[in-house]
Protein backbone atom coordinates (compact mmCIF):
# COMPACT_ATOMS: atom_id res chain seq x y z
CA UNK A 1 0.00 0.00 0.00
CA UNK A 2 1.43 3.34 -1.07
CA UNK A 3 -0.26 6.69 -0.54
CA UNK A 4 1.39 9.79 -1.96
CA UNK A 5 -0.33 13.05 -1.09
CA UNK A 6 0.52 16.52 -2.40
CA UNK A 7 4.18 15.65 -2.70
CA UNK A 8 6.52 18.42 -3.84
CA UNK A 9 10.27 18.33 -4.16
CA UNK A 10 12.47 21.29 -5.00
CA UNK A 11 16.22 21.28 -5.56
CA UNK A 12 17.08 24.90 -4.87
CA UNK A 13 15.17 26.86 -7.51
CA UNK A 14 14.34 23.84 -9.60
CA UNK A 15 11.00 22.23 -8.90
CA UNK A 16 11.35 18.55 -9.76
CA UNK A 17 7.98 17.36 -8.50
CA UNK A 18 4.93 19.52 -7.82
CA UNK A 19 1.87 18.50 -5.83
CA UNK A 20 1.94 14.84 -6.82
CA UNK A 21 -0.73 12.51 -5.40
CA UNK A 22 -1.55 8.92 -6.23
CA UNK A 23 -2.28 5.58 -4.59
CA UNK A 24 -1.31 1.99 -5.15
CA UNK A 25 -3.24 -0.80 -3.42
CA UNK A 26 -1.86 -4.19 -2.32
CA UNK A 27 -1.69 -6.62 -5.21
CA UNK A 28 -1.59 -3.76 -7.66
CA UNK A 29 1.13 -3.10 -10.21
CA UNK A 30 1.26 0.58 -10.88
CA UNK A 31 2.90 1.81 -14.06
CA UNK A 32 4.56 5.13 -13.44
CA UNK A 33 4.87 6.75 -16.82
CA UNK A 34 6.39 9.92 -18.08
CA UNK A 35 8.93 11.38 -20.43
CA UNK A 36 12.59 11.51 -19.37
CA UNK A 37 13.11 14.18 -16.73
CA UNK A 38 9.45 14.27 -15.69
CA UNK A 39 10.25 13.60 -12.02
CA UNK A 40 9.78 9.83 -11.90
CA UNK A 41 13.08 9.01 -10.23
CA UNK A 42 12.72 11.88 -7.76
CA UNK A 43 9.25 10.68 -6.74
CA UNK A 44 10.46 7.12 -6.28
CA UNK A 45 13.45 8.30 -4.25
CA UNK A 46 11.13 10.15 -1.90
CA UNK A 47 8.90 7.08 -1.52
CA UNK A 48 11.90 4.94 -0.57
CA UNK A 49 13.09 7.53 1.95
CA UNK A 50 16.33 8.25 0.11
CA UNK A 51 15.35 11.88 -0.42
CA UNK A 52 13.19 14.07 1.83
CA UNK A 53 10.16 15.80 0.36
CA UNK A 54 9.96 19.56 0.37
CA UNK A 55 6.28 19.24 1.27
CA UNK A 56 3.50 16.67 1.23
CA UNK A 57 3.29 13.21 2.74
CA UNK A 58 4.06 9.68 1.67
CA UNK A 59 2.74 6.65 3.52
CA UNK A 60 3.90 3.12 2.85
CA UNK A 61 1.95 0.27 4.48
CA UNK A 62 0.42 2.93 6.71
CA UNK A 63 3.77 4.28 7.94
CA UNK A 64 4.91 7.80 7.22
CA UNK A 65 8.13 7.81 5.19
CA UNK A 66 9.56 10.74 7.15
CA UNK A 67 8.32 10.04 10.65
CA UNK A 68 8.65 6.25 10.64
CA UNK A 69 11.39 5.86 8.10
CA UNK A 70 12.83 2.68 9.63
CA UNK A 71 9.48 0.85 9.47
CA UNK A 72 9.06 1.86 5.84
CA UNK A 73 12.60 0.86 4.84
CA UNK A 74 12.04 -2.58 6.36
CA UNK A 75 9.04 -3.13 4.09
CA UNK A 76 10.37 -1.76 0.83
CA UNK A 77 12.46 -3.39 -1.86
CA UNK A 78 14.04 -0.90 -4.21
CA UNK A 79 15.73 -1.23 -7.55
CA UNK A 80 17.18 2.20 -8.36
CA UNK A 81 17.66 3.42 -11.91
CA UNK A 82 21.22 2.10 -11.87
CA UNK A 83 21.42 -1.24 -10.07
CA UNK A 84 23.32 -0.57 -6.83
CA UNK A 85 26.13 -3.09 -7.28
CA UNK A 86 29.60 -3.31 -5.75
CA UNK A 87 31.77 -4.01 -8.80
CA UNK A 88 34.38 -5.91 -6.80
CA UNK A 89 31.96 -8.43 -5.29
CA UNK A 90 30.64 -11.64 -6.75
CA UNK A 91 26.92 -12.38 -6.87
CA UNK A 92 26.56 -14.61 -3.81
CA UNK A 93 28.44 -12.46 -1.26
CA UNK A 94 26.64 -9.41 -2.60
CA UNK A 95 23.23 -10.98 -2.08
CA UNK A 96 24.29 -12.21 1.36
CA UNK A 97 25.26 -8.62 2.18
CA UNK A 98 21.93 -7.30 0.88
CA UNK A 99 20.04 -9.93 2.91
CA UNK A 100 21.89 -9.03 6.11
CA UNK A 101 21.45 -5.28 5.85
CA UNK A 102 17.77 -5.86 5.19
CA UNK A 103 17.55 -7.47 8.58
CA UNK A 104 17.28 -11.16 7.74
CA UNK A 105 18.31 -13.45 10.58
CA UNK A 106 21.65 -15.16 10.06
CA UNK A 107 20.07 -18.60 9.66
CA UNK A 108 17.69 -17.35 6.95
CA UNK A 109 20.31 -15.63 4.81
CA UNK A 110 21.46 -18.73 2.92
CA UNK A 111 17.94 -19.80 1.97
CA UNK A 112 17.00 -16.27 0.91
CA UNK A 113 20.06 -16.00 -1.32
CA UNK A 114 19.39 -19.40 -2.91
CA UNK A 115 15.79 -18.43 -3.56
CA UNK A 116 16.76 -15.08 -5.09
CA UNK A 117 19.35 -16.72 -7.34
CA UNK A 118 16.79 -19.24 -8.40
CA UNK A 119 13.90 -16.88 -9.08
CA UNK A 120 16.05 -14.31 -10.88
CA UNK A 121 17.91 -16.89 -12.96
CA UNK A 122 21.38 -16.07 -11.65
CA UNK A 123 22.74 -19.58 -11.14
CA UNK A 124 25.01 -19.39 -14.20
CA UNK A 125 26.72 -16.19 -13.03
CA UNK A 126 26.78 -16.74 -9.27
CA UNK A 127 30.59 -16.82 -9.16
CA UNK A 128 31.13 -13.82 -11.42
CA UNK A 129 32.22 -10.35 -10.38
CA UNK A 130 29.34 -7.88 -10.54
CA UNK A 131 31.51 -5.43 -12.45
CA UNK A 132 31.92 -8.00 -15.24
CA UNK A 133 28.24 -8.79 -15.72
CA UNK A 134 26.26 -7.76 -18.78
CA UNK A 135 23.58 -5.10 -18.41
CA UNK A 136 20.83 -7.72 -18.36
CA UNK A 137 22.40 -9.66 -15.52
CA UNK A 138 23.23 -6.49 -13.60
CA UNK A 139 19.56 -5.58 -13.78
CA UNK A 140 18.56 -9.05 -12.56
CA UNK A 141 21.02 -8.95 -9.65
CA UNK A 142 19.57 -5.56 -8.75
CA UNK A 143 16.10 -7.09 -8.77
CA UNK A 144 17.30 -10.07 -6.70
CA UNK A 145 18.65 -7.60 -4.14
CA UNK A 146 15.30 -5.77 -4.03
CA UNK A 147 13.41 -9.04 -3.48
CA UNK A 148 15.76 -10.69 -1.03
CA UNK A 149 13.76 -9.84 2.08
CA UNK A 150 10.35 -10.55 0.48
CA UNK A 151 9.17 -6.94 0.80
CA UNK A 152 5.51 -5.98 0.74
CA UNK A 153 6.26 -3.01 -1.48
CA UNK A 154 8.52 -3.07 -4.49
CA UNK A 155 9.78 0.08 -6.17
CA UNK A 156 11.36 -0.54 -9.57
CA UNK A 157 12.91 2.39 -11.37
CA UNK A 158 13.07 1.53 -15.07
CA UNK A 159 13.73 -2.16 -14.46
CA UNK A 160 13.84 -2.94 -18.18
CA UNK A 161 16.36 -0.24 -18.99
CA UNK A 162 19.08 -1.57 -21.26
CA UNK A 163 17.58 -5.02 -21.70
CA UNK A 164 17.05 -6.68 -25.06
CA UNK A 165 13.49 -7.51 -26.19
CA UNK A 166 13.59 -11.09 -24.95
CA UNK A 167 14.90 -10.02 -21.56
CA UNK A 168 12.26 -7.29 -21.33
CA UNK A 169 9.52 -9.85 -21.94
CA UNK A 170 10.95 -12.16 -19.28
CA UNK A 171 11.41 -9.34 -16.80
CA UNK A 172 7.83 -8.12 -17.21
CA UNK A 173 6.44 -11.63 -16.93
CA UNK A 174 8.48 -12.07 -13.77
CA UNK A 175 7.26 -8.79 -12.29
CA UNK A 176 3.68 -9.80 -13.07
CA UNK A 177 4.23 -13.09 -11.27
CA UNK A 178 5.39 -11.20 -8.16
CA UNK A 179 2.34 -9.00 -8.09
CA UNK A 180 -0.22 -11.14 -6.32
CA UNK A 181 0.43 -10.00 -2.74
CA UNK A 182 2.72 -7.07 -3.22
CA UNK A 183 2.33 -3.48 -4.16
CA UNK A 184 4.61 -2.74 -7.07
CA UNK A 185 5.49 0.58 -8.64
CA UNK A 186 7.23 0.25 -11.96
CA UNK A 187 8.52 3.34 -13.67
CA UNK A 188 9.19 3.42 -17.36
CA UNK A 189 8.88 5.61 -20.39
CA UNK A 190 7.93 2.74 -22.65
CA UNK A 191 4.17 2.37 -23.07
CA UNK A 192 4.00 -1.22 -24.20
CA UNK A 193 5.59 -2.29 -20.92
CA UNK A 194 2.76 -0.76 -18.98
CA UNK A 195 0.23 -2.61 -21.12
CA UNK A 196 2.12 -5.84 -20.59
CA UNK A 197 2.47 -5.68 -16.83
CA UNK A 198 0.36 -3.10 -15.03
CA UNK A 199 -3.12 -2.76 -13.58
CA UNK A 200 -3.05 0.95 -13.18
CA UNK A 201 -1.21 3.84 -14.70
CA UNK A 202 -0.04 7.19 -13.39
CA UNK A 203 1.33 9.61 -15.96
CA UNK A 204 3.58 12.39 -14.78
CA UNK A 205 4.82 15.29 -16.86
CA UNK A 206 7.04 18.20 -15.84
CA UNK A 207 6.68 17.23 -12.21
CA UNK A 208 2.88 17.01 -12.14
CA UNK A 209 0.50 14.07 -12.30
CA UNK A 210 -1.55 14.46 -15.45
CA UNK A 211 -3.41 11.19 -15.23
CA UNK A 212 -4.19 8.41 -12.74
CA UNK A 213 -6.50 5.64 -13.89
CA UNK A 214 -6.97 1.90 -14.05
CA UNK A 215 -5.59 0.60 -17.29
CA UNK A 216 -8.81 -1.15 -18.30
CA UNK A 217 -10.94 2.01 -18.27
CA UNK A 218 -8.30 3.97 -20.01
CA UNK A 219 -7.71 1.86 -23.05
CA UNK A 220 -11.27 0.72 -23.66
CA UNK A 221 -11.78 2.92 -26.68
CA UNK A 222 -8.35 4.42 -27.37
CA UNK A 223 -4.77 3.27 -27.49
CA UNK A 224 -2.53 4.03 -24.53
CA UNK A 225 -0.30 5.92 -26.89
CA UNK A 226 -3.08 8.39 -27.69
CA UNK A 227 -3.86 8.85 -24.03
CA UNK A 228 -0.21 9.38 -23.22
CA UNK A 229 0.42 11.84 -26.03
CA UNK A 230 -2.63 13.83 -25.08
CA UNK A 231 -1.71 13.75 -21.39
CA UNK A 232 1.78 15.07 -21.78
CA UNK A 233 0.86 17.69 -24.35
CA UNK A 234 -2.33 19.22 -22.97
CA UNK A 235 -2.38 18.53 -19.26
CA UNK A 236 -5.13 16.63 -17.43
CA UNK A 237 -7.07 14.12 -19.49
CA UNK A 238 -10.76 13.55 -19.18
CA UNK A 239 -11.69 9.97 -18.54
CA UNK A 240 -14.26 8.39 -20.80
CA UNK A 241 -17.56 8.30 -19.00
CA UNK B 1 25.89 -3.98 16.05
CA UNK B 2 25.35 -6.82 13.62
CA UNK B 3 24.75 -4.35 10.80
CA UNK B 4 27.89 -2.47 11.77
CA UNK B 5 29.94 -5.65 11.50
CA UNK B 6 28.29 -6.58 8.19
CA UNK B 7 29.25 -3.22 6.72
CA UNK B 8 32.72 -3.27 8.28
CA UNK B 9 33.30 -6.75 6.86
CA UNK B 10 32.27 -5.71 3.38
CA UNK B 11 34.47 -2.63 3.61
CA UNK B 12 37.51 -4.60 4.73
CA UNK B 13 36.99 -7.28 2.06
CA UNK B 14 36.74 -4.61 -0.62
CA UNK B 15 40.24 -3.38 0.29
CA UNK B 16 41.60 -6.88 -0.14
CA UNK B 17 39.59 -7.90 -3.19
CA UNK B 18 41.38 -5.18 -5.16
CA UNK B 19 45.14 -4.57 -4.97
CA UNK B 20 44.53 -1.48 -2.80
CA UNK B 21 45.27 -3.07 0.56
CA UNK B 22 48.36 -4.89 -0.70
CA UNK B 23 49.81 -1.82 -2.38
CA UNK B 24 49.24 0.36 0.69
CA UNK B 25 50.66 -2.21 3.11
CA UNK B 26 53.66 -2.89 0.87
CA UNK B 27 54.43 0.81 0.39
CA UNK B 28 54.12 1.47 4.10
CA UNK B 29 56.31 -1.45 5.16
CA UNK B 30 58.94 -0.88 2.46
CA UNK B 31 59.44 2.74 3.46
CA UNK B 32 59.29 1.97 7.17
CA UNK B 33 61.83 -0.82 6.61
CA UNK B 34 64.10 1.60 4.82
CA UNK B 35 63.86 4.10 7.70
CA UNK B 36 64.53 1.31 10.16
CA UNK B 37 67.61 0.19 8.28
CA UNK B 38 68.97 3.74 7.97
CA UNK B 39 68.39 4.52 11.64
CA UNK B 40 69.92 1.27 12.78
CA UNK B 41 72.99 1.74 10.59
CA UNK B 42 73.48 5.26 11.93
CA UNK B 43 73.08 3.93 15.46
CA UNK B 44 75.71 1.24 14.94
CA UNK B 45 78.15 3.66 13.40
CA UNK B 46 77.80 6.18 16.20
CA UNK B 47 78.10 3.41 18.70
CA UNK B 48 81.33 2.21 17.10
CA UNK B 49 82.79 5.71 17.15
CA UNK B 50 81.98 6.25 20.81
CA UNK B 51 83.33 2.81 21.71
CA UNK B 52 86.60 3.67 20.06
CA UNK B 53 86.73 6.89 22.03
CA UNK B 54 86.30 4.79 25.17
CA UNK B 55 83.83 7.21 26.60
CA UNK B 56 81.60 5.16 28.92
CA UNK B 57 79.56 8.17 29.95
CA UNK B 58 78.50 8.88 26.37
CA UNK B 59 77.83 5.21 25.77
CA UNK B 60 75.53 5.14 28.76
CA UNK B 61 73.34 7.86 27.32
CA UNK B 62 73.01 5.97 24.14
CA UNK B 63 70.09 3.71 23.67
CA UNK B 64 68.00 1.98 21.06
CA UNK B 65 64.78 3.58 22.20
CA UNK B 66 65.96 7.09 21.68
CA UNK B 67 68.11 6.54 18.60
CA UNK B 68 66.06 4.05 16.64
CA UNK B 69 62.56 3.34 17.92
CA UNK B 70 61.41 6.85 18.63
CA UNK B 71 62.53 8.35 15.30
CA UNK B 72 61.17 5.29 13.52
CA UNK B 73 57.75 5.75 15.13
CA UNK B 74 57.73 9.42 14.17
CA UNK B 75 58.71 8.60 10.61
CA UNK B 76 55.96 6.01 10.40
CA UNK B 77 53.44 8.55 11.66
CA UNK B 78 54.52 10.79 8.76
CA UNK B 79 53.95 7.89 6.34
CA UNK B 80 50.44 7.51 7.73
CA UNK B 81 49.67 11.09 6.70
CA UNK B 82 49.94 9.91 3.11
CA UNK B 83 48.64 6.36 3.48
CA UNK B 84 45.49 6.89 5.57
CA UNK B 85 43.80 9.30 3.12
CA UNK B 86 44.22 6.61 0.46
CA UNK B 87 42.25 4.25 2.70
CA UNK B 88 39.45 6.68 3.49
CA UNK B 89 39.11 8.40 0.12
CA UNK B 90 36.92 5.66 -1.35
CA UNK B 91 34.63 5.15 1.62
CA UNK B 92 31.76 7.40 0.60
CA UNK B 93 32.62 8.68 -2.91
CA UNK B 94 32.69 5.18 -4.32
CA UNK B 95 29.29 4.32 -2.86
CA UNK B 96 27.85 7.53 -4.26
CA UNK B 97 29.27 6.86 -7.72
CA UNK B 98 28.20 3.23 -7.86
CA UNK B 99 24.71 4.02 -6.57
CA UNK B 100 25.19 1.61 -3.66
CA UNK B 101 24.69 4.61 -1.38
CA UNK B 102 21.02 4.37 -2.32
CA UNK B 103 21.02 0.71 -1.31
CA UNK B 104 22.53 1.50 2.08
CA UNK B 105 20.35 4.49 2.84
CA UNK B 106 17.10 2.81 1.80
CA UNK B 107 17.85 -0.37 3.76
CA UNK B 108 16.78 -0.59 7.41
CA UNK B 109 20.38 0.03 8.51
CA UNK B 110 20.85 3.09 10.75
CA UNK B 111 23.18 5.87 9.67
CA UNK B 112 25.26 5.39 12.80
CA UNK B 113 25.78 1.78 11.77
CA UNK B 114 26.90 2.80 8.29
CA UNK B 115 29.41 5.31 9.65
CA UNK B 116 30.70 2.98 12.37
CA UNK B 117 30.94 0.08 9.92
CA UNK B 118 32.93 2.04 7.37
CA UNK B 119 35.23 3.40 10.05
CA UNK B 120 35.83 0.00 11.63
CA UNK B 121 36.54 -1.59 8.23
CA UNK B 122 39.23 1.01 7.61
CA UNK B 123 40.49 0.69 11.16
CA UNK B 124 41.00 -3.04 10.71
CA UNK B 125 43.24 -2.37 7.71
CA UNK B 126 45.19 0.29 9.62
CA UNK B 127 45.54 -2.05 12.60
CA UNK B 128 46.93 -4.76 10.33
CA UNK B 129 49.44 -2.27 8.97
CA UNK B 130 50.60 -1.01 12.36
CA UNK B 131 50.76 -4.56 13.71
CA UNK B 132 52.93 -5.66 10.79
CA UNK B 133 55.30 -2.77 11.46
CA UNK B 134 55.71 -4.31 14.91
CA UNK B 135 58.21 -6.64 13.24
CA UNK B 136 60.84 -3.90 13.63
CA UNK B 137 60.28 -3.81 17.37
CA UNK B 138 60.45 -7.61 17.51
CA UNK B 139 63.76 -7.61 15.64
CA UNK B 140 65.20 -5.11 18.08
CA UNK B 141 64.00 -7.10 21.08
CA UNK B 142 65.44 -10.27 19.61
CA UNK B 143 68.88 -8.91 18.78
CA UNK B 144 69.19 -5.89 21.05
CA UNK B 145 68.00 -4.72 24.37
CA UNK B 146 65.37 -1.97 24.01
CA UNK B 147 62.98 -0.98 26.77
CA UNK B 148 59.93 -2.97 25.81
CA UNK B 149 57.25 -1.03 27.75
CA UNK B 150 58.40 2.23 26.21
CA UNK B 151 58.29 0.62 22.79
CA UNK B 152 54.78 -0.71 23.37
CA UNK B 153 53.55 2.66 24.51
CA UNK B 154 55.09 4.14 21.33
CA UNK B 155 53.22 1.65 19.17
CA UNK B 156 50.00 2.40 21.05
CA UNK B 157 50.62 6.06 20.24
CA UNK B 158 51.13 5.24 16.57
CA UNK B 159 47.90 3.27 16.50
CA UNK B 160 46.02 6.17 18.12
CA UNK B 161 47.49 8.59 15.57
CA UNK B 162 46.31 6.25 12.80
CA UNK B 163 42.85 6.06 14.39
CA UNK B 164 42.57 9.83 14.57
CA UNK B 165 43.75 10.19 10.96
CA UNK B 166 41.23 7.60 9.87
CA UNK B 167 38.36 9.33 11.66
CA UNK B 168 39.23 12.64 10.00
CA UNK B 169 39.54 10.93 6.61
CA UNK B 170 36.15 9.26 7.11
CA UNK B 171 34.59 12.65 7.82
CA UNK B 172 36.11 14.37 4.80
CA UNK B 173 35.24 11.51 2.47
CA UNK B 174 31.59 11.83 3.52
CA UNK B 175 31.51 15.39 2.16
CA UNK B 176 32.21 14.56 -1.47
CA UNK B 177 31.60 12.14 -4.30
CA UNK B 178 35.08 12.67 -5.70
CA UNK B 179 38.01 10.53 -4.55
CA UNK B 180 40.66 13.08 -5.51
CA UNK B 181 38.99 15.77 -3.42
CA UNK B 182 38.61 13.31 -0.54
CA UNK B 183 42.30 12.39 -0.74
CA UNK B 184 43.72 15.90 -1.06
CA UNK B 185 41.31 17.37 1.50
CA UNK B 186 42.30 14.75 4.06
CA UNK B 187 46.00 15.08 3.25
CA UNK B 188 45.72 18.81 3.78
CA UNK B 189 43.86 18.46 7.08
CA UNK B 190 46.33 15.89 8.40
CA UNK B 191 49.36 17.97 7.42
CA UNK B 192 47.89 20.99 9.20
CA UNK B 193 47.16 18.92 12.29
CA UNK B 194 50.64 17.47 12.20
CA UNK B 195 52.61 20.66 11.65
CA UNK B 196 50.53 23.22 13.52
CA UNK B 197 52.68 22.63 16.61
CA UNK B 198 55.56 24.33 14.80
CA UNK B 199 53.68 27.59 15.23
CA UNK B 200 53.86 27.08 18.97
CA UNK B 201 57.51 28.01 18.87
CA UNK B 202 56.93 31.14 16.82
CA UNK B 203 54.13 32.65 18.87
CA UNK B 204 53.51 33.18 22.57
CA UNK B 205 50.81 33.26 25.16
CA UNK B 206 47.36 31.73 24.94
CA UNK B 207 47.59 31.08 21.22
CA UNK B 208 50.75 29.09 21.64
CA UNK B 209 49.03 26.96 24.27
CA UNK B 210 46.03 26.41 22.00
CA UNK B 211 48.19 25.53 19.03
CA UNK B 212 50.14 23.08 21.13
CA UNK B 213 46.96 21.50 22.38
CA UNK B 214 45.64 21.03 18.84
CA UNK B 215 48.91 19.59 17.53
CA UNK B 216 48.85 15.82 17.17
CA UNK B 217 52.65 15.55 17.43
CA UNK B 218 52.65 17.12 20.90
CA UNK B 219 50.46 14.27 22.15
CA UNK B 220 52.04 11.52 20.12
CA UNK B 221 55.54 12.22 21.36
CA UNK B 222 54.45 11.58 24.94
CA UNK B 223 53.64 8.01 23.94
CA UNK B 224 57.00 7.54 22.24
CA UNK B 225 58.65 8.65 25.48
CA UNK B 226 56.78 5.92 27.30
CA UNK B 227 54.26 8.27 28.90
CA UNK B 228 50.60 7.30 28.66
CA UNK B 229 48.97 10.55 29.67
CA UNK B 230 45.22 10.83 30.28
CA UNK B 231 45.22 14.23 28.60
CA UNK B 232 46.64 12.69 25.43
CA UNK B 233 44.11 9.88 25.55
CA UNK B 234 41.33 12.44 25.90
CA UNK B 235 42.77 14.33 22.94
CA UNK B 236 42.63 11.28 20.66
CA UNK B 237 39.19 10.27 21.93
CA UNK B 238 37.94 13.79 21.21
CA UNK B 239 39.15 13.71 17.60
CA UNK B 240 37.55 10.30 17.13
CA UNK B 241 34.17 11.18 18.64
CA UNK B 242 33.86 14.61 17.05
CA UNK B 243 34.87 13.36 13.58
CA UNK B 244 32.50 10.42 13.62
CA UNK B 245 29.67 12.50 15.04
CA UNK B 246 30.11 15.05 12.25
CA UNK B 247 30.28 12.22 9.70
CA UNK B 248 26.93 11.04 11.02
CA UNK B 249 25.48 14.51 10.57
CA UNK B 250 26.97 14.82 7.11
CA UNK B 251 25.47 11.50 5.93
CA UNK B 252 22.19 12.35 7.57
CA UNK B 253 22.08 15.70 5.80
CA UNK B 254 20.79 14.08 2.57
CA UNK B 255 17.64 13.47 4.55
CA UNK B 256 17.01 17.11 5.37
CA UNK B 257 18.53 18.89 2.42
Amino acid sequence: MIEVANLSKRYGDLTAVQDVSFMAAPGEILGFLGPNGAGKTTTLRVITGFLPATSGTVRVCGFDVFEQSAEVRRRIGYLPENPPLYADMTVVPYLRFAAKIHGLARRDVGAAVDRAIDTCGLASVSERLLGHLSKGFRQRVGLAQALIHEPEVLILDEPTNGLDPGQIRDMLAFIRSLGAKRTIVLSTHILSQVLAACHKVVIINEGRVVLEAPLGDLTRDRSLEDVYTQAISSGPVSLPA
Amino acid sequence: MRNTLTIAGRELRSYFSSPVAYVLIAAFLALAGYFFYALLTAFNQTLAIYSMMRNPEMLQRFNLNEMVIRPLLHNMSVLLIFIVPAITMRMFPEEKRAGTYELLLTSPVRIGEIVAGKFLGGLALVAIMVALSGVFGLLLSRFGNPEVPMMLSGYLGLFLVATAFLAIGTLLSSFTDNVVIAYVGTLFALLVLYTIGWLGEAIQGVWAAIVRYVSITEHFQLFTQGIIDTKALVYFATILVVSLFLTHRSVESVRWR
